[in-house]
């Protein structure tokens, strides 16, 4: 199985992260904090990275957190990326409360 | 549940796929899958629960919860809580039945915290799953994962408690069980109910309008509670917290999240309320020990994560 290097240029941190394991993931085996941990299911926000440097598939993430734009500036939720080659990746600052709150999907049927 | 309001009934809740997260509720929860609708959403009630449904997902680009139900005694009940609501000065939406499938027509509005609730007084009677109504064995063989009993409750995060707490007690005819209070005397939690529980929905003060905490299941014993936090490293479920025992409501409790990243609930005991019971106060300066009971401190992650 392939791995991959992942580098928090944030933090100075680095570590493992084995195919099709999640960037956060990795970095939770690993005993390492240096992205905050949220519901690991790409929908509060709060493990967003930048990723600087290197190929990644993107699993399923909220619109609010990663809208298209970001996603394309490698603004990422760390949950739910999987490294294809080595990472550099840099801490963000999660959404802000009321960043979100005019985007908010409202109550459907 | 003096105004009619008799229990809660529904949740919506958005899925970011609906593959996993059907997963997640039937073969971890343990709930069944009872109907699909042409808009894709999937319903599905826990066996104990008499009506067709309680949990209905959503396939979306955002996680969170569409809007919570609470079913009324009878249509009678419907049109006067709806006018009672109007005097209020509450806005609301009429949806007509069959929206949801075999649910009879709902009254929709937004309370002040920005949260969605529905009433609603007819939903198809399909009895309790896998047992009898005659002569009833104990439980239903054929139950997956933590066999959720029912669906509970939900706790929102959002502002304007006060307004919150005024529609729901002084409209349809909730108690305050529980609350916290900041050293101001300022609200930051309200635990109401409008059945012997010490909780049929909750709020707790956050800026942002309309958000999200969990939505709860409940379980017979502390047993079924650490058998579910089996079932969670079992299937490398996202664990939030727990098992462990809650301050407020004095409940017994693990949190783990949804493929999506919202967050479930599944407890067992807790405190019981009849409408003679004064509220049961909180400091602020307590809310670790308020929130979680053992381990007294407050939790960054419970506090923040939300959908």
């Amino acid at each position: 199985m392939a791995r991959f290097q992942v580098y928090n240029c944030t933090t100075g941190d680095d570590f493992t992260c084995q195919e099709g394991q999640s960037v956060l993931k990795a970095m939770e085996q690993w005993g390492l904090k240096c992205v905050p941990v949220g519901c690991r299911g790409g929908g509060c926000g709060i493990c967003k990275v930048r990723v600087i440097e290197g190929e990644y598939r993107c699993g399923k993430m909220s619109r609010v957190h990663a809208p298209p734009e970001a996603i394309e500036q490698g603004e990422v939720l760390a949950c739910r990326i999987y490294p294809v080659t080595d990472l550099t990746i840099e801490c963000l600052e999660p959404s802000a409360p009321g960043d979100t709150s005019e985007q908010t999907t409202r109550a459907l049927r | 549940m003096k105004k009619g309001v008799m229990r809660p009934g529904h949740v919506q809740i958005r899925v970011l796929d609906m593959g996993e997260a059907v997963k997640h509720y039937t073969e971890l929860l343990g709930m069944i899958e009872t109907d699909r609708d042409d808009q894709g959403r999937v319903y599905l009630k826990a066996w104990t629960e008499v009506d067709k449904f309680s949990l209905v997902l959503r396939e979306a680009d955002e996680p969170g919860c569409d809007f919570m139900g609470f079913k009324v005694v009878d249509e009678d009940t419907l049109v006067q809580l709806e006018k009672d609501l109007v005097a209020y000065g509450v806005e609301v939406e009429q949806v007509p039945a069959e929206d949801l499938k075999d649910c009879g027509r709902r009254v929709r509005f937004t309370v002040p915290s920005g949260h969605a609730f529905e009433l609603y007084a007819d939903k198809k009677y399909t009895g309790k799953w896998g047992v009898s109504s005659v002569n009833p064995e104990a439980w239903p063989r054929g139950l997956q994962g933590m066999k959720a009993v029912r669906f509970d409750h939900c706790l929102f995060y959002g502002p304007e408690l006060a307004a919150t707490y005024d529609i729901f007690v002084n409209v349809l005819g909730f108690h305050l069980a529980e609350q916290v209070l900041d050293p101001e005397g300022t609200r930051v939690a309200q635990f109401l109910t409008v059945s012997m529980k010490e909780h049929d929905v909750a709020f707790i003060h956050h800026e942002e309008k309309g958000k999200f905490h969990h939505a709860s299941f409940f379980l017979d014993t502390w047993e079924a509670v650490l058998r579910a936090a089996d079932l969670i490293s079992m299937t490398d479920t996202s664990i939030d917290i727990g098992p462990t025992r809650h301050g407020l409501t004095h409940g017994q409790t693990i949190y783990f999240f949804d493929p999506s990243g919202n967050r479930n609930e599944v407890f067992c005991g807790g405190d019981y309320f009849y409408p003679d019971h004064k509220p049961v106060t909180w400091q602020a300066e307590q809310l670790g020990k308020a929130i979680f009971y053992h381990d007294r401190q407050v939790n960054e992650r419970f506090m923040t994560v939300l959908t």
